[in-house]
């Protein structure tokens, strides 16, 4: 007989594991692109490059290393390539990103045995190997020069970043050295890492994941507003030093780590009560870094310690189930 | 009209491609096939011998304990053998009995016949075990034993969600035989004796809620109009939709006071009681993209699917051919068996549309967790049943799964999970849990 034979159910909603990735991309794009009108074609390069090795690592790791032969790429690495890529300074020289990406894929994801089953989000395993690798050249800040494609990225005149100078000399310093600050961080107009300086542009990626049932709201929200409500206290009690809590949330990390970073499902809880857990802790271990801890920024390893976190989390956030009766005793 | 629903579930395509077909006797097939286990329970036992006459609702096979029911002859004709068939339920050959059909249709009807409403609670329960009946929307438990509660009752259900995708023939029964459900309804209230009677109906069929609220409205039943969900029919989320009342984990519907039957269980009730019709005959959906015309049918159970299917048109493309809807129905192989009182449908899907690729990492989206009905984290007892940790399922609801499929309807890494919990469960019973 031709019938053939399955179980059910026999239909799918067809979302697939490698649609959700390319809808991802297509999210993380706008802010993406900015990077390359800022900085120029270097960018494009860093940017492409890294999604390229990375899914090339995977296919060589998962084809010939661990011999899965029916492994098909599902654009996850190439996901984690961007991202890495739009979390380092757009001076990055090409080797240190091609390690960093290295370390990303094969140390933050293969090792564990490939996507689902890492602890750590691969992007910042790997963003926190280069900041320690290599310190210097993740903390040079070259400046904007808007739409010129040509230039190169290593001639540009370098800076400090608005949360470098809060860090040293206070928020009053700050606001001297970048004029309209809240406009320039809510536009992408800062130095910084090349794909975190529009929360514009991040915002409307954010959405449209959003707007396709892919991302929930829950951790950027717990995030970013416990990042806004703790920073608003310190700003309330010395507004010399710290800066407005819209500041606060729009420069820095807090935009491209809450909307994407710590969003990605397979290193934050699965359920409503566990995300709000994830995000506002997220969002406490940020600010303390940011204000009492020794580094400007703490998106990166608030959320690395709060993926630590995820299998506890999800143990106490378990949904209850439809009907169930207490037990006695 | 306030429309009820339940959290969770999904939203497939609904597709009632034959929701405009009205229904159709189907002629008397040549031969039947019987499958002796229709039931949920045991199956009955057969008491007639190969090369016997038969007659039209002549018991053929008697009830075989309390939770059993008689199988009857749905043909005039000549028992020609007892053969061995794949059952699609529980894919174990099983006992099949087919009868040559001669040219009369001389009925044996069960007595007495009189008005539906002359009976008394007692020989109504009498009735649904003489005639055979079972749950029509397939879950086919024996409706005397849903009709004797040990606790106390005070509401029943009719329920005609039908949230299974491509599936109209309740759709079709409520808007053109109205009268004989509500009637159905009524008899199985007096069996129970309560007087809160609803019957719920998704929204997505207007004509069906219009068609039953003017009969019902003559009788003081209910009319519910449900939110257009998967699973919305599930015994379970549909006595909390209406009555917000949660069947305990592990229990029973009258642990909470309701009993639910379908609304072709209530028809098939009344045309027992009125005509003295056993249950031989049935509504079936033959449905979807692998089918010219879909259709609705009213065919003799035993009726060989490959007749249906000719009718119906079977397309080149045909790919999948399943009993019951594309959410839970079962996909089958042979065209030659019969339809049984539990079949509510044949879904013939082609290929396009028939999920399948390789099964990938589960990422933890999360989307099976939301999808569920019952609250359970299908992602968790996969992870758990890969690791072949049968307690450990066990004790994460494993047992409370309805089976409904959601979780792998929206699955973006294609793994089976249904497959793999009942798997795990026939483990866990075997294990002895519960």
């Amino acid at each position: 007989m031709r019938f053939t034979l399955g179980p059910a159910p026999h239909i799918h909603d067809k979302i697939t594991t490698r649609k959700i990735m390319m809808d991802v991309l297509i999210a993380l794009a706008p802010a993406g692109i900015l990077a390359v009108l800022m900085w120029g074609w270097y960018m494009l390069l860093i940017e492409v490059g890294s999604m390229v090795l990375a899914e090339a690592l995977e296919f060589i790791v998962m084809r010939y290393m661990r011999k899965k032969k029916n492994f098909i790429p599902d654009g996850s690495a190439a996901v984690t390539g961007l991202l890495l890529a739009m979390n380092v300074p757009a001076g990055i020289s090409w080797w240190m990103m091609a390690i960093g990406v290295f370390i990303a894929i094969v140390i933050g994801k293969e090792i564990y045995g490939g996507i689902g089953n890492n602890p750590f989000n691969p992007a910042l395993v790997g963003r926190i190997f280069m900041y320690i690798s290599f310190p210097a050249a993740m903390t040079t800040w070259p400046k904007v020069n808007w739409f010129h494609f040509t230039q190169s990225a290593f001639s540009i005149q370098t800076t400090a970043t608005p949360l470098g100078v809060i860090k040293m000399h206070g928020m009053a310093k700050a606001s001297s050295v970048f004029p309209h600050l809240m406009q320039n961080a809510f536009f992408g107009n800062l130095p910084g890492s090349a794909g975190e300086m529009s929360a514009l542009a991040l915002i409307a990626g954010f959405l449209y994941l959003w707007w396709k049932g892919i991302v929930s709201f829950e951790i950027p929200v717990a995030y970013i507003g416990t990042t806004f409500g703790l920073s608003a206290i310190y700003w309330f009690v010395n507004p010399g030093a710290y800066p407005d809590p819209t500041t606060a949330i729009l420069i820095g990390g807090v935009m491209l780590g809450a909307l994407f970073m710590a969003t990605d499902p397979v290193t934050s809880p699965i359920t409503s009560k566990g995300k709000w857990i994830f995000g506002v802790g997220c969002g406490v271990i940020t600010v303390l870094i940011r204000y009492i801890g020794a580094y400007p920024e703490g998106v990166n390893f608030a959320i690395l310690l709060m993926n630590a976190l995820v299998p506890f989390i999800d143990q106490i956030s378990r949904p209850k189930v439809f009907g169930e009766v207490k037990k006695n005793g | 009209m306030q429309v009820w629903t339940f959290k969770g579930g999904v939203h497939p395509p609904t597709k009632k491609l034959g929701k405009d077909s009205p229904i159709k006797k189907f002629e008397l097939p040549q031969r039947v096939f019987l499958f002796l286990g229709q039931n949920l329970g045991k199956p009955p036992k057969p008491i007639i011998e190969v090369g016997q006459e038969v007659k039209t609702g002549q018991m053929i096979a008697q009830a075989d304990g309390f939770v059993s029911v008689p199988l009857h002859s749905p043909v005039t004709g000549k028992v020609l053998e007892i053969v061995k068939k794949k059952h699609p339920v529980t894919s174990r050959p099983a006992d099949v009995i087919v009868i040559e059909r001669s040219d009369e249709d001389v009925w044996e009807k069960l007595e007495p016949v009189k008005p539906y409403d002359q009976f008394t609670k007692e020989e109504i329960v009498k009735r649904a075990l003489e005639a055979g009946l079972v749950g029509m929307g397939g879950a086919t438990f024996p409706t005397h034993v849903k009709l004797s509660p040990t606790k106390k009752v005070d509401t029943l259900i009719i329920n005609g969600a039908e949230c299974e995708p491509y599936l109209t023939i309740d759709d079709r029964m409520m808007q053109e035989y109205p009268e004989e459900i509500v009637k159905g309804a009524l008899a199985f209230s007096k069996a129970l004796e309560v007087d809160n009677i609803y019957i719920g109906i998704e929204e997505n069929k207007p004509k069906a809620i219009k068609s039953i609220k003017e009969v019902a409205s003559k009788y003081n039943i209910h009319v519910a109009k449900l939110r257009t969900k998967y699973p919305q029919g599930s015994e379970k989320h549909l006595i909390y939709a209406i009555t917000h009342r949660k069947v305990p984990a592990g229990g029973l519907p009258m642990d909470v006071g309701v009993v639910v039957q379908n609304v072709s269980t209530a028809r098939a009730m009344y045309r027992a009681l009125e005509y003295g019709e056993p249950l031989i005959e049935r509504g079936v959906s033959v449905t979807g993209e692998g089918v010219e015309k879909p259709q609705n049918l009213i065919v003799r159970i035993g009726t060989p699917i490959s007749k249906l299917l000719e009718f119906a048109g079977l397309k080149e493309e045909a790919y999948r051919l399943i009993l019951g809807g594309p959410m839970m129905g079962i996909a089958i192989d042979d065209a030659e068996i019969g339809i049984m009182k539990g079949t509510s449908g044949v879904t013939v899907l082609t290929s396009d549309i028939v999920k399948k690729g390789t099964e990938m990492n589960c990422i933890k989206c999360g989307r099976c967790v939301n999808a569920c009905p019952m609250n359970l984290e299908p992602y968790l007892l996969y992870k758990l049943f890969k690791k072949k940790k049968f307690n450990d399922m066990a004790e994460h609801h494993l047992m409370d799964c309805i089976e409904c499929g959601s979780c792998a309807y929206v699955c973006p890494a294609n793994i089976d999970h249904v497959k793999a919990f009942k798997t795990s469960k026939t483990v866990v019973r075997a294990l002895g849990r519960r």
